[in-house]
């Protein structure tokens, strides 16, 4: 079937299981929200998925299309892209060398200027900053830069991890609209992992709930945020 | 192993050795004296390099400073064999003393390439300096075997003819087996846990209250005093000519300590002996290989690089074959 | 023309050539974090194979074509087979500051080795079309030839080939990518492995030029190596290793400064002034000439 599909994924280090036989799936084009408390496992399995850290166990697939095993920069062809937490902007570079970058691997054939602009109609702070480094960047606008170099790449299945770290309210909403907006523009498939529990089960359709390694529920956002047990117990309110 | 125990094993072996010479011929006991030589000398690199994560390039200078030093002082104040490769150790740890300071502040590939300069330009002082002899290199007469060793039981009891290089054999080893105690202690003690801290958890170690650049430059004086006690050594033993201290012989030690297991005190006696090995296997193979000149001074290079190539490839980290655990 | 004059020219030749290996180093570094001591013996190897070449072909510029591309074959090579399995190995362990400086001087002694095994530890020399004798000024003939006119130009242009390649392609995009942030590269979808292959052997190539345009003019042997490796790894720290214009700003300096050396001290001292040089610089500007980043800690 299509879409991604997780059987029994575990990643272990030494002898502790960051993912203990997590199995799941996420239909084409659904925004699903993985929330959970630090260290439950949510970085790890983007890293798994992306290719950065190796799979002890299981089986994960993206249309039908074994990812595991493969080097990052050959799943993107693939069309993953995982947009990972604080490390995802290279400072050495400009703005615009960073959005380029999304670029390279696609060759001359495929322009990417169309994309470029739509990226830069989404942020105008990056059009402001085109010919700054990167490293002169707030964090809400490294973390757009992020996405857009992201969405320049292509992508079928999205993986963000964590992109409202550190951001003030304002720039966190400003940042989950443009995920739903570019969602919907590209029939994305997004696993979206998150602490900020509310505002990613508010953009979601599915959410996933992390605990130590293991899934321990999963169910419609709308669901998993009224439901009070959960609230109480993973969602902290 | 205690540290007394290890203390008699240490004089039991020298002395065995020392015995040992007076049977077995010139040649062999030869290859001794060198094999004695490069362990001193890979014994600094061991301590700078696989103990304080300095990486030095320039140890054949520091031998260089040591070797004409010791002459200097042997020649122009007269002074004892042992008293002038005292002056060769103290002089070459002035000179570590000094430049331990420019390498505490500088890391990996800086260091290494500084240190290359040096060795690059101190043996082209010799050229410069006549008192320095030049490029034949200053002449190093010890004279004549004490006759108190002539003399002694256990020359006379090898009924061989106990020649120079025997007794050169007998001083090297004298040397080598205290420097192996001295810095066995040395690394095991406080010294050398500090140095094992900055080498693997610089970040660390630094919050512990480990003064960084002080050890880095005690590691520098240190290792710089042994070499320069290998480096009077070798110029009793192999050569005085500043041709022999060039680069190459700093790559020769480097390529040692690494087949030493970098980190491995004990280890260097394996580097020191596959040194000298090498360039006595490559004769060998050379006459399959038709035995011209080429081949001849250029086999062992091959073989020593591609040793070292293929060690670094296998055990990055170093060997650990410790006889006894430490 | 003044004595002065004369030496300046006769250091912004030799300096042209240790920038070229300055660049090289700089290209290498600025790809992987290595600093590439084999870089030397592998201009010394491709110039060889010029020479070779120049044998059998007749045809200085032909010649060099060769060397070039032997060179590049040859940084490849080392990247591949030595310097990528060693970082496979070494990834998080203690030995990845000083396990891959190892690995290039075993690969600078193999070369070294090789090249006195196959050609001998003879000097060598392949003649050019342009003339190595002086030019005539006035009455004297100066110490500055074609060929060395030539060293200066092909310097030059190899270096803006360069920068234009850095900074105005795709590729040089990626090869700043890769070297800055290597993972996060790969998850932009550059090969990562493959970008760090074209980086070694254009500093390959680069090593080849300058053996190719000095060799005309003076011997070359497996010997002239100690100058070279030192001379190209001075100039590059002293033009900070991150610049590849600070390898042409470090080259001139210490080209011009051993020039000037040599003529009014004496020859033996100059490869200890190479030292000095290098010591000063790093204590006093630790990021060299145009360095930028943070200290030689990183």
């Amino acid at each position: 079937m299509s879409g991604l599909v997780i059987r029994d994924l575990t990643v272990s280090y030494g002898a502790s299981a960051a993912l203990d036989s997590v199995s799941f799936t996420v239909a084409p084009g659904e925004l699903v929200a993985v929330i959970g408390a630090n260290g439950a496992g949510k970085s790890t399995l983007l890293r798994a998925l992306s290719g950065l850290v190796p799979v002890n166990n299981g089986i994960a697939m993206w249309n039908e299309l074994n990812i595991l095993d493969h080097r990052p920069e050959n799943l993107v062809r693939a069309g993953i892209v995982h947009v990972a937490e604080g490390k995802s902007v290279i400072p050495e570079l400009t703005v615009e060398e960073n959005l380029d970058l999304g670029g390279i691997w696609q060759g001359r054939s495929k322009s990417i200027a169309p994309l470029k602009e739509e990226v830069l109609d989404l942020f105008p702070r990056l059009r402001e900053r085109l010919g700054q480094s990167a490293d002169t960047l707030s964090g809400g606008e490294r973390q757009m830069l992020a996405i857009g170099r992201a969405l320049i790449c292509r992508p079928q299945l999205l993986l963000l991890d964590e992109p409202s770290l550190g951001l003030a309210p304002l720039i966190i909403e400003e940042i989950f609209a443009a995920i739903t907006g570019l969602r919907s523009a590209h029939g994305l498939t997004v696993l979206l992992v998150e602490q900020n529990a509310l505002s990613a089960l508010a953009i979601a359709d599915r959410g996933i709930i992390f605990n130590l390694g293991k899934i321990v529920a999963t169910g419609k956002a709308a669901e998993l945020m009224s439901d009070p047990t959960l609230r109480s117990s993973y969602l902290g309110y | 192993m205690s540290s007394s125990t290890r203390l008699l094993l240490t004089l039991a072996i020298g002395a065995a050795l020392i015995f040992a010479s007076s049977f077995i011929d010139e040649l062999h006991v030869y290859y001794g004296a060198e094999i004695a030589v490069y362990l001193i000398a890979i014994s600094s690199i061991v301590l700078l390099t696989g103990f304080s994560g300095q990486l030095s390039l320039g140890h054949g200078a520091l031998m260089a400073i040591g070797a004409y030093s010791c002459i200097l002082s042997y020649n122009g104040w007269h002074l004892p064999l042992v008293g002038a490769l005292i002056v060769g150790a103290l002089t070459t740890a002035f000179a570590g003393y000094i430049l331990g300071f420019a390498a505490a502040r500088l890391r990996g590939p800086y260091l290494a390439g500084a240190t290359l300069a040096l060795a690059v330009g101190i043996p082209s002082l010799a050229n410069q300096f006549h008192v320095l002899g030049g490029e034949t290199g200053l002449s190093f007469d010890v004279g004549d075997i004490p006759q108190w060793v002539t003399n002694s039981w256990f020359v006379k009891a090898g009924g061989q003819d106990y020649t120079s290089y025997k007794w050169y054999f007998l001083i090297a080893v004298s040397c080598a087996l205290p420097t192996i105690w001295v810095l066995h202690n040395f690394l095991h003690g406080a010294s050398g846990r500090r140095f094992k801290a900055m080498r693997s958890h610089p970040a660390a170690a630094s919050l512990i209250g480990i003064n960084i650049a002080r050890s880095k430059v005690l590691a520098f004086t240190a290792s710089s005093a042994v070499a320069g006690l290998a480096g009077g050594l070798f110029a009793l033993v192999i050569s005085t000519e500043p041709n022999s201290f060039t680069l190459s012989l700093s790559f020769l030690l480097v390529t040692g300590a690494v087949l030493s297991g970098i980190s491995n005190l004990y280890g260097s006696i394996i580097g020191a002996m596959v040194l000298v090995a090498i360039p006595e296997l490559s004769a060998s193979v050379a006459t399959h290989l038709g035995n011209s000149e080429k081949v001849i001074a250029n086999l062992p290079g091959v073989i020593t690089s591609l040793l070292l190539i293929l060690t670094v490839l296998i055990l990055p980290n170093g060997a650990h074959w410790k006889p006894s655990k430490s | 023309m003044s004595n002065f004059l004369q030496t300046l020219l006769i250091g912004v030749s030799s300096g042209s050539i240790y920038a070229l290996m300055a660049l090289a180093l700089v290209l290498v570094w600025r790809s992987t974090r290595v600093v590439n001591f084999a870089q030397a013996g592998q201009a010394i190897i491709s110039t060889y194979i010029g020479y070779e070449a120049n044998f059998h072909l007749h045809n200085y510029w032909e010649s060099v074509v060769v060397a070039v591309v032997a060179g590049a074959i040859l940084g490849a090579a080392v990247e591949g087979l030595v310097m990528r399995p060693l970082a496979k190995r070494i990834r998080g362990t203690a030995a990845t500051d000083i396990a891959p400086v190892i690995a290039t001087l075993g690969v600078l002694g193999l070369i070294r080795s090789l090249a006195g095994l196959i050609w001998g530890n003879t000097f060598v020399q392949y003649p050019s079309p342009l003339s190595a004798k002086g030019y005539t000024i006035g009455k004297t003939v100066i110490q500055f030839s074609p060929q060395s006119a030539a060293i200066v130009v092909g310097t030059a242009l190899v270096m803006l080939a360069f920068a234009l390649l850095f900074n105005y392609t795709r590729l040089g995009l990626a090869l700043r990518a890769s070297s800055f942030q290597p993972e996060i590269s790969r998850l932009a979808g550059i090969k990562v492995d493959r970008i760090r292959l074209v980086g070694w052997a254009c500093a390959g190539a680069a090593g080849a030029v300058a053996g190719a345009l000095v060799t005309p003019t003076s011997y070359l042997s497996p010997n002239s190596l100690d100058l070279l490796l030192v001379s190209g790894f001075v100039a590059a720290v002293i033009g900070g290793l991150d610049s590849l214009v600070g390898a042409g700003v470090g080259g001139l300096i210490l080209g011009v400064g051993f020039a000037f050396i040599l003529e009014y001290i004496g020859a033996s001292l100059t490869f200890l002034s190479g030292f000095i040089i290098l010591i000063f610089v790093l204590l006093v500007k630790p990021a060299g000439i145009m360095g930028k980043r943070g200290g030689r800690s990183a």
